[in-house]
């Protein structure tokens, strides 16, 4: 075939990454096998524990699943684990006798995590913090058990420890050292840390050394070297993680603590790579994953034949949220003799500063409580910045935005922004300009950036400020959705997604509403996007609807109601009118007018009698009262008329039918016109189908009312099937990004036409927008019906006492 | 039961009231808006909005005031006055739980 195998020992983050680079360099060069020893496809490890915490699926931790495998004709072996490599006849042998040739070896076989060799340590009930498998014993452990010990107060203990706090375990967190995360932390912010998380029902017990697991066959609890001792029936061992270099070794690959690589992240034998936790490069076996994706790069890079600066080794910074707490810390944080710190320290607020200087360098920064800095020290740290210029106490000061130059201006492309995800300045950049992404949302989405740790988000905006300039509107996506709050729309539907909140009371709850149960814009509102988010799951609150969609009828001023029964595209029969007209009489219903939606509405129906009416209309509801699909109108079209070109009324009719009911953020009317006399008006329209000699027209955005807004031309079609399968994107992609009461006319100004006809234009994302709007399409019942069906509710509503003294 | 200065009239069992939402309830020549609270507490109020005559029943209910269906002004279930930017304030009426039911005290 004459293509180089390249195969990769390991199917974790780090080798995968390589594989990318590779891919996207050099599509055709190589055929790929990857081996990997769990039964899983390529995941991300990090976030292990927010599937521990019951936030997080596995598969939405997945970052590459089978079919990503396929489409790249990447042979993939899993539960397979490779156990030699030949490096004279370049074949590597697995645990399943399989034996595989190279031209090009990757090894990227990570860690493994260290357990303490302590008696007890293979006891039931003791597990490490590394991959599902674990997970899932701690998961499986919360339920039956409540006493949880983790051995360990670094990062990933902490990480365990949040967890299964959060399962409703007892969690005890012991630590060797004096005081927490002394890799990443000083003693002040490390003490800070132990404060708040105790705040959070952690315990902690440090300078304590563990000298034995006791118990049965399964753990009961620990024994410590000064003679203490406390129960556990859950023992978590986060204390440490080392190369896995056992393959390298027996291999008779050079190793030290981890498998030695050179700038290129060569190892010493030709033809052999490794990258992630398992090299060693420049004496540094790197734990955290920025760096990894930047050896990665480089490997790819070289590999390929192309040029590339070497890797030099990373500047470490950390940006965490432990248990909701900030916390950063970047480069060389300790002082000593040569290096000096300046340090704030606001106990009141419980916010900790301090960076570390060598002479007038800034060579590490540590903050707590307040990390929104992290971003520009961590850039002056790695560009070794001097401030003899900048007064001392302002470098801690955040700057105007103004007066600052801006950290990602001065950036390259090739820079990495997102170093959780290893999203490149230049990256985000293609995404906004060629991919028409106009919100960190949408960036988040199309390229991953901020969607882990979420610290580079500031980065993220900066960059979309500079490259859309005055096409950003800042302001619309940081407006609050209502006094009651701070939150703006797109935070709100962030946290209820992230945080999984199913009550609008919950919603206003969790997310510290100033009023408890809020006000009437942003009940309504967050009824909508919860039931927008899990449209099967959510139970619609009718405490938060506007009386009209509560009832199902539009009030009147006098406190009367009018009703508007379905007349799909505009077309009715004489056995309709007919019951329309008998219940107008019955009910002597004072008013009977055509709307400008071409249908029928009966105005002045009392309260108590709106049960009784749609009982005897016996037709569906119109939703003339709703934020959803007002009316499809049309034109008579080709079956009578001399000029239309296409059958409007039947598209018109199947529209209506389709989308009847549909929660939106705020009214949709949609027309069909059979030929570019327009008579049903399409051209003002939220969406509007206009017929032309063998297709449609789909024109979006219109407004007939206040802001008169011509509809813009969104694309042609040639059927009916496709108006109906691009208005549902359009429609979804609408209800899942627009404000609550927002117009599509408005909508599409602030996003922008070619934006969405971008996202038209993709077929996976077409794909995903319609099989949401599907999805919600199915739980569609009508209304007036269901009244009919629920007597209580209908007593509820529509029932008036009357008492009698 | 009467008695010389009081008069209570029963609306009805609290379980039938439904929770957050108004109920409108005729009492001699009076409506009434009869609100059971998200605390189990009733509060009653004349259904008449001062701006131009709304049927507050049909508000939409948080804590203690209830906003207008018609043109959205906020009103207190507790002394029935208009919120700022309006003004103006609608009457409020006495209330009792006794046993399962409620009645209207004036």
């Amino acid at each position: 075939m004459g293509k180089k195998q390249l195969v990769l020992v390991g199917n974790g983050m780090a080798g995968v990454r390589a594989i990318e680079e590779i891919l996207s360099i050099a599509k055709d060069e190589f055929q790929i096998t990857i081996f990997g020893a769990e039964p899983h496809p390529n995941y991300n490890r990090i976030l292990l524990s927010k599937v521990l915490q019951g936030d997080t699926d596995i598969k939405d931790i997945t970052l590459n699943d089978w079919d990503w495998y396929e489409e790249n004709n990447i042979q993939l072996y899993t539960n397979e684990t490779v156990i030699k490599v030949d490096t004279e006849n370049k074949t590597v042998i697995t645990d399943a006798d399989r034996i595989q040739p190279y031209d090009e070896l990757i090894l990227a076989t990570g860690s493994v995590p260290f357990i303490l060799p302590i008696p007890g340590a293979d006891k039931k009930g003791v597990t490490a913090f590394r991959d599902i498998k674990d997970t899932d014993t701690m998961l499986a452990a919360s339920k039956q058990y409540k006493k949880a010990a983790v051995i360990g107060g670094g990062l990933l203990g902490l990480e365990a420890a949040r967890g299964l706090l959060n399962l409703g375990m007892d969690v005890s967190v012991i630590h060797l050292a004096p005081f927490l995360m002394e890799r990443q932390l000083d003693a002040t912010a490390g003490r800070l840390l132990q404060n708040e998380l105790e705040k959070q029902g952690m315990t902690f017990l440090l300078e304590k050394q563990t000298e034995e697991i006791v118990g049965d066959d399964r753990v009961e609890g620990l024994r410590f070297k000064d003679g203490t001792s406390i129960e556990a029936d859950l023992v978590v061992m986060a204390v440490g993680i080392r190369p896995n270099t056992t393959l390298g070794a027996e291999s008779g690959i050079p190793v030290n603590r981890g498998i030695i690589v050179n700038d290129y992240m060569q190892t010493e034998i030709p033809h052999i790579y490794a990258v992630g936790e398992c090299a060693e490069h420049r004496g540094i076996a790197y734990g955290l994953v920025a760096p990894l994706y930047e050896q990665a790069k480089v490997l790819a890079k070289h590999m390929c034949g192309i040029e590339t600066k070497p890797y030099e080794g990373s500047v470490l910074s950390t940006q965490l949220k432990v248990s909701g707490v900030e916390v950063f810390s970047a480069g060389d944080f300790n002082e000593s003799e040569e290096k000096k710190a300046i340090k704030v320290f606001d106990e009141q607020d419980g916010i900790y500063k301090k960076i570390v200087l060598r002479g007038n360098q800034i060579v590490g920064a540590v903050l707590f409580g307040d990390s929104s800095e992290g971003n520009r020290l961590f850039s002056m740290i790695q560009k070794e910045a001097d401030i003899s210029e900048t007064s001392k106490i302002s470098i801690l000061q955040p700057l105007s935005q103004e007066a600052g130059t801006s950290i990602t201006a001065a950036m390259s492309d090739d820079e990495i922004i997102c170093g959780c995800n290893g999203v490149s300045k230049g990256a985000i950049i293609q995404a906004i300009q060629e991919k028409g992404c106009s919100s960190t949302d949408e960036i988040k989405a199309c390229t991953g950036a901020s969607r882990s740790c979420g610290g580079c988000k500031p980065l993220v905006e900066e960059i979309l400020q500079h490259t859309l300039g005055s096409d950003f509107d800042a302001s619309a996506q940081k407006e609050a959705i209502c006094g009651c709050t701070t939150l703006s729309r797109d935070e709100v539907v962030e946290e209820i997604k992230a945080k999984g909140l199913s009550h609008t009371r919950e919603v206003m709850n969790v997310l510290g509403w100033k009023t408890p149960e809020g006000c009437s814009k942003c009940r309504p509102a967050l009824n909508y996007y919860l039931g927008m988010i899990n449209p099967t799951k959510y139970e619609d609150d009718r405490t938060s609807r506007f009386v009209n969609e509560r009832m199902h009828a539009n009030i009147q001023k006098d406190g009367t109601y009018s009703v508007v029964p379905r007349m799909y595209g505009g077309v009715t029969n004489s056995t309709d009118l007919r019951k329309i007209a008998d219940v107008v009489d019955k009910y002597e219903i004072p008013l009977v007018k055509m709307t400008g939606g071409q249908r029928i509405d009966l105005i002045g129906v009392k309260k108590e009698d709106l049960p009784k009416v749609w009982e005897d209309l016996d037709m569906p509801s119109g939703y003339a009262y709703g934020k959803t699909l007002r009316t499809v109108k049309t034109c008579v079209g080709e079956q009578f008329c001399r000029f239309g070109t296409q059958d409007s009324m039947a598209l018109g009719i199947a529209l209506e039918k389709k989308f009847e009911g549909l929660n939106t953020p705020h009214k949709v009317k949609m027309a069909v016109s059979a030929c570019p006399r327009n008579c049903a008006e399409s051209g003002i329209k939220d969406l509007g189908v206009v017929g032309i000699d063998g297709g449609w027209e789909l024109y979006v955005g219109g407004n007939g009312g206040t802001h008169l807004r011509a509809g813009d031309l969104l694309m042609k079609v040639k059927t009916n099937e496709e108006v109906l399968e691009y208005a549902g994107t359009y429609l979804q992609y609408y209800r899942e990004t627009a404000n609550y009461l927002e117009r599509t006319s408005a909508w599409l100004e602030r996003v922008g036409l070619s934006h969405v006809q971008s996202v038209l234009n993709d077929p996976e994302k077409r794909q995903e927008l319609n099989g949401r709007m599907n999805e919600t399409l199915s739980v569609h019942k009508d209304p007036w019906k269901d009244f009919l069906e629920d007597k209580q509710t209908s007593k509820e509503l529509f029932e008036n006492v009357v008492t009698t003294s | 039961m009467v008695n010389k200065d009081v008069t209570k009239v029963c609306i009805g069992k609290i379980e039938e009231l439904p929770e957050q939402l108004g109920k409108t309830v005729y009492i001699e020549d009076k409506e009434l808006a009869v609100f059971k609270l998200s605390d189990g507490s009733i509060r009653a109020i004349e259904n008449r909005c001062p701006h131009k005559g709304g049927v507050l029943a049909e508000g939409i209910v948080s804590g203690q005031y209830v906003f207008c269906p018609m043109h959205d002004w906020k009103i207190s279930l507790e002394d029935g006055i208009v919120q700022e930017p309006d003004h103006g304030c609608v009457k409020t009426y006495e209330t009792l739980i006794e046993g399962e039911h409620v009645y209207l005290v004036y």
